[in-house]
C-alpha cells in the first residue's frame, strides 16, 4: 500500500504538468519577445543596458580579451551559404542580428551547480543573481549554453571619475572584482513598478515595466511583459506564435509560425522568445 | 622466480637503514628545500598580485573561465588516488609486494591532496569567502547549495584528505614507536606521543590489524568515488565535451596512471637517496611498470569510448569540441598527449626498460606531464567551443597562473620533503612481517607440499 503510493506520487511528481505550471498560483511570470524581423542591428539596446544597469566599459584591450560585460550583446552571424552553393562576399542576405541577453531559464543549468547558491529562481520567473553571496567559482557561466553571465576580473568601480560617477544608476549596486553578473530583466525596475501597484492596491499593468533594452528600441523588436496576464502584449505574441513551456521543436517536428527559442532541445525552457526574420527569398 | 627482497636480512638492519634516513640532513637536502621554498614564494606572490587585481591577471576570459588552476586541482586528486591504490586496494588482495612501497605512495596521497586542496581556493574569483562553501551553522540560516558538485567535491576532498592521513598515521604507529625506542631528548618524547604508548603487545597487534582493515575497506570505495566526483564537475554540466557519461571512469583510470607514474618516480628517487636498494628492490619495480601498464589500458579504452560515442553521438556541438581538440590551437598539445600517453606504456613491456631505472625515471616523469597536459586538454579545448559561436575563445595561460602551477609542483616537493624526514619513508614493520612469512612461511610450503598445491602446479 505504502509503497504503491510512494510510486505512484512519484510518476505524479515526474509528470507534472508542463513546465512554468507552477507560476498559475502567483500573478506574475515574467517574459519577453524579441522580433529578428524588427531588429536592426543599432546597438542601442547594449547603450541603454549599459546605462541602467552600471556596466562598466572595460576598455579596448580588455574588450578583445574577451573581458566586455555587456549583459546584452548583438550576435552578428552572416550567412556562408548551404553546402555546394557559390559563396559571395555580400550576401544578398547580410548580417544576421541575434540579440542575446540572459534567458531566464525556467531550467536554468547556471543554477543548480552553484556551490553558494548565489543564483536562484525567483516565484516570478527571474534567474536571480545575489551578487553579495557570489563568491566567483565560475560554474555558473561554464554551465551557461548561451555564455551570457559575465564576471567581474577585474575592479571597475574607479572607471567612473568624477563626474562620472553621477550618472551611475542609483537603484542597483557597483558590483566589485569577483563576482558573476547577468541581466536581470532589470529587476530594479519591476520592483519598483510592484511597489508601486501594491501601494495601489492593483496588479502592475501591461507596459508599465519597460526594460531598458525595450525602452530604447527603436523598432520595438523587444516586448517585455507578465505571461501569466493573457491579455499582455508578450503573452498574446507567444500565443500567435504558438509558443509555450515545455515547446521543443526538434522533439515534436512541428514548426510554430515564427517563434523559436534558442538551444530549445537543451531544455533549458527559456523565457524569451525569438522571431525568426522573414527573408525576401522567403517570400 | 625471481626473490622480490633477500630472505636473510637482520630485522636490526631494517631499523638501521629505515631510521639512517630520518638522520640529520645532508647539504643537498637544505638545498633542495631551499629552492622548493623560493618557488612557492614566487607561487605565492603571484596569488597575491591575482588577489589584488582581480582574476584577469590568470588571463582568464569570457568563456574560458577555468584555466589551468581547475586542471592542476584534477591532476593532484589525480595524483594522490595511487597511494590508496597500493596501500588500500593491494592490501585488500593481500599482494606482497606492496609492502615495501606503500608507505611513501600513502604519504604521497596526502601530500598531493594537500596541494589540491589549495586550488579550488586559489581559483575564487572571492578567495576570502571561500569558507561559504562549508555547511557551517550561521545566523541567517544559509546553506551552501547541496545540487552543486562542486560542494560534493569540496566534502568529498575534505573526507579523503582526512581519512588518508589517519590511515597514514594509523599504520605508521608501530614503526613511530620504534623509532621513539632508538630516539633520546626531545625527539623521543615527540615520538612517543605520536606513537600513543605503542607496547607491541599481542592485544595492541590484534586490534591494529582489525582497525587497519577497517580503515582499508573504507578508504578504498572513498577513492574511487573522490574521482568520479572530480569528474562530476564536467559530466554534470550541459558543455558539449564535458557531458560524457564515462568520465567519471576515465578520470578514476587517469588518475591511477598519474599516480603509478609518480609513485614509480618516488621509488626511484628514494631507493637512490636513502640506500634502500636491499628493499626496493628491482622485481618490485618490475611489478609497479606491470600495473602502470594495464592501468594505461584501462585509460586508453576509455579515451576510445569517449571518442567513439562522440562519433555515434552525432551531436553537433560534441563533434566541435573533438575537432577543435584534433585540429584547432591546441592541437600540438593534445596529440602529443594522446601519442605518449598512450605510446609509452607499451615501452614498459620490454623487460630492459622495466629494468633500467634511468629510463624509468625518466619515463615516469614524462607521463606524469603528459598526464597533467590531458587535464588541461580536458578543460579549455572544451571551453573553447560551445553551444554560442559568437562566444568562442582560447585562453593561454599567462605568467600568474604558470607561476603557481610550477609552486604547486614545489609545494608537494617541500612537503614530500619534510614528510621524509620526521616519518619513516618505508614501512618497517610490514617488512619484517614480509620476511617471516618470506622465511617459515613459504619455506614450509616448499619443502612439505600440500597436496593441493601440488596439483595446482601439475594443472
Amino acid at each position: 500500500m505504502g509503497i504503491e503510493r510512494m510510486i505512484k506520487q512519484w510518476f505524479e511528481f515526474r509528470r507534472s504538468g508542463q513546465v512554468g505550471d507552477e507560476y498559475h498560483r502567483h500573478e506574475y511570470r515574467w517574459g519577453m519577445t524579441i522580433d529578428l524581423d524588427k531588429c536592426i542591428g543599432c546597438n542601442a539596446c547594449v547603450t541603454a543596458c549599459y546605462a541602467e544597469n552600471n556596466l562598466p566599459v572595460v576598455g579596448k584591450e580588455r574588450f578583445a580579451r574577451g573581458l566586455a560585460m555587456h549583459w546584452i550583446r548583438l550576435e552578428r552571424y552572416w550567412y556562408t551559404g548551404e553546402a555546394g552553393e557559390k559563396k559571395t562576399r555580400f550576401s544578398e542576405r547580410g548580417a544576421q542580428y541575434l540579440p542575446m541577453l540572459c534567458q531566464q531559464c525556467e531550467h536554468a543549468p547556471c543554477e543548480p551547480v552553484c556551490p553558494v547558491t548565489a543564483t536562484y529562481h525567483t516565484p516570478d520567473g527571474l534567474n536571480a543573481q545575489v551578487y553579495n553571496r557570489c563568491i566567483g567559482s565560475r560554474y555558473c557561466s561554464n554551465n551557461c549554453p548561451y555564455k551570457v553571465r559575465y564576471f567581474n576580473f577585474y575592479s571597475y568601480y574607479d572607471t567612473w571619475q568624477t563626474p562620472l560617477e553621477q550618472q551611475l544608476n542609483p537603484d542597483l549596486s557597483v558590483r566589485d572584482k569577483g563576482v558573476m553578473e547577468k541581466c536581470t530583466f532589470c529587476v530594479q525596475r519591476i520592483r519598483a513598478a510592484k511597489n508601486r501597484a501594491k501601494n495601489e492596491n492593483r496588479k502592475v499593468r501591461d507596459g508599465e515595466v519597460m526594460t531598458a533594452c525595450q525602452q530604447a528600441c527603436p523598432t520595438r523588436a523587444i516586448v517585455f511583459g507578465n505571461l501569466e496576464d493573457p491579455d499582455s502584449q508578450v503573452a498574446r505574441s507567444w500565443k500567435v506564435h504558438k509558443m509555450a513551456f515545455g515547446h521543443n521543436e526538434k522533439k515534436e517536428g512541428k514548426k510554430p509560425v515564427r517563434g523559436y527559442r534558442v538551444l530549445e532541445e537543451l531544455n533549458t525552457e527559456p523565457s524569451i522568445q525569438y522571431l525568426e526574420r522573414v527573408r525576401d527569398t522567403d517570400v | 622466480m625471481e626473490e622480490e627482497i633477500r630472505k636473510d636480512i637482520q630485522w636490526a638492519q631494517i631499523n638501521r637503514d629505515v631510521l639512517h634516513s630520518m638522520a640529520s640532513p645532508r647539504p643537498a637536502y637544505w638545498a633542495l628545500v631551499g629552492l622548493c621554498v623560493a618557488v612557492v614564494l614566487v607561487g605565492v606572490y603571484a596569488e597575491i598580485h591575482q588577489y589584488r587585481f582581480g582574476m584577469g591577471e590568470a588571463r582568464l576570459n569570457w568563456p574560458q573561465m577555468w584555466g589551468l588552476y581547475i586542471a592542476n586541482f584534477i591532476f593532484w586528486v589525480g595524483v594522490s588516488h595511487a597511494g590508496t591504490l597500493l596501500s588500500a586496494a593491494l592490501f585488500l588482495t593481500n599482494t606482497e609486494w606492496r609492502r615495501p612501497v606503500y608507505r611513501s605512495a600513502e604519504a604521497m596521497t596526502s601530500v598531493a591532496l594537500l596541494t589540491a586542496a589549495l586550488f579550488p581556493v586559489i581559483h575564487l574569483g572571492r578567495v576570502w569567502d571561500f569558507y561559504w562553501v562549508l555547511p557551517y551553522p550561521n545566523e541567517r540560516g544559509l546553506w551552501p547549495n547541496f545540487r552543486s558538485p562542486l560542494l560534493w567535491d569540496m566534502a568529498a576532498i575534505f573526507t579523503y584528505l582526512n581519512s588518508s592521513m589517519l590511515f597514514l598515521y594509523y599504520g605508521m604507529i608501530p614503526d613511530l614507536a620504534i623509532y621513539r625506542d632508538n630516539a633520546t631528548g626531545w625527539r623521543h618524547r615527540l615520538y612517543g606521543w605520536l606513537s600513543l604508548g605503542w607496547m607491541g603487545t599481542d592485544r595492541q597487534w590484534r586490534n591494529f590489524r582489525k582497525g587497519y582493515l577497517l580503515l582499508a575497506c573504507f578508504l578504498l570505495p572513498l577513492a574511487v568515488s573522490v574521482h568520479s566526483i572530480v569528474a562530476s564537475d564536467f559530466a554534470m554540466s550541459v558543455m558539449p565535451g564535458w557531458h560524457v557519461t564515462s568520465f567519471p571512469p576515465y578520470f578514476v583510470a587517469g588518475a591511477l596512471y598519474s599516480g603509478c607514474a609518480a609513485i614509480i618516480t618516488l621509488f626511484i628517487l628514494l631507493r637512490y637517496t636513502f640506500r634502500y636498494e636491499e628493499y626496493l628492490t628491482l622485481p618490485i619495480l618490475d611489478k609497479l611498470c606491470k600495473l602502470t601498464f594495464a592501468i594505461a589500458m584501462v585509460w586508453v579504452y576509455l579515451n576510445l569510448i569517449e571518442f567513439a560515442s562522440v562519433w555515434y553521438g552525432h551531436d553537433m556541438f560534441e563533434k566541435e569540441v573533438l575537432l577543435e581538440k584534433a585540429a584547432g590551437p591546441y592541437a600540438p598539445a593534445w596529440w602529443t598527449m594522446l601519442i605518449l600517453g598512450v605510446g609509452l606504456p607499451f615501452t614498459l613491456l620490454v623487460k630492459r626498460v622495466r629494468r633500467n631505472m634511468l629510463v624509468l625515471l625518466g619515463l615516469s616523469m614524462l607521463i606524469n606531464i603528459i598526464m597533467w597536459l590531458e587535464r588541461w586538454m580536458i578543460i579549455s579545448p572544451a571551453l573553447a567551443r560551445n553551444h554560442e559561436p559568437y562566444s568562442w575563445g582560447y585562453h593561454w595561460p599567462g605568467w600568474v597562473e604558470l607561476s603557481i602551477t610550477l609552486a604547486s609542483f614545489a609545494w608537494f616537493t617541500l612537503l614530500f620533503l619534510v614528510f621524509v624526514k620526521i616519518f619513516p619513508s618505508l614501512s618497517m614493520y610490514e617488512v619484517k612481517e614480509m620476511l617471516f612469512h618470506r622465511r617459515h612461511v613459504s619455506d614450509r610450503l616448499v619443502r612439505e607440499p600440500a597436496p593441493e598445491a601440488d596439483s595446482a602446479t601439475e594443472g
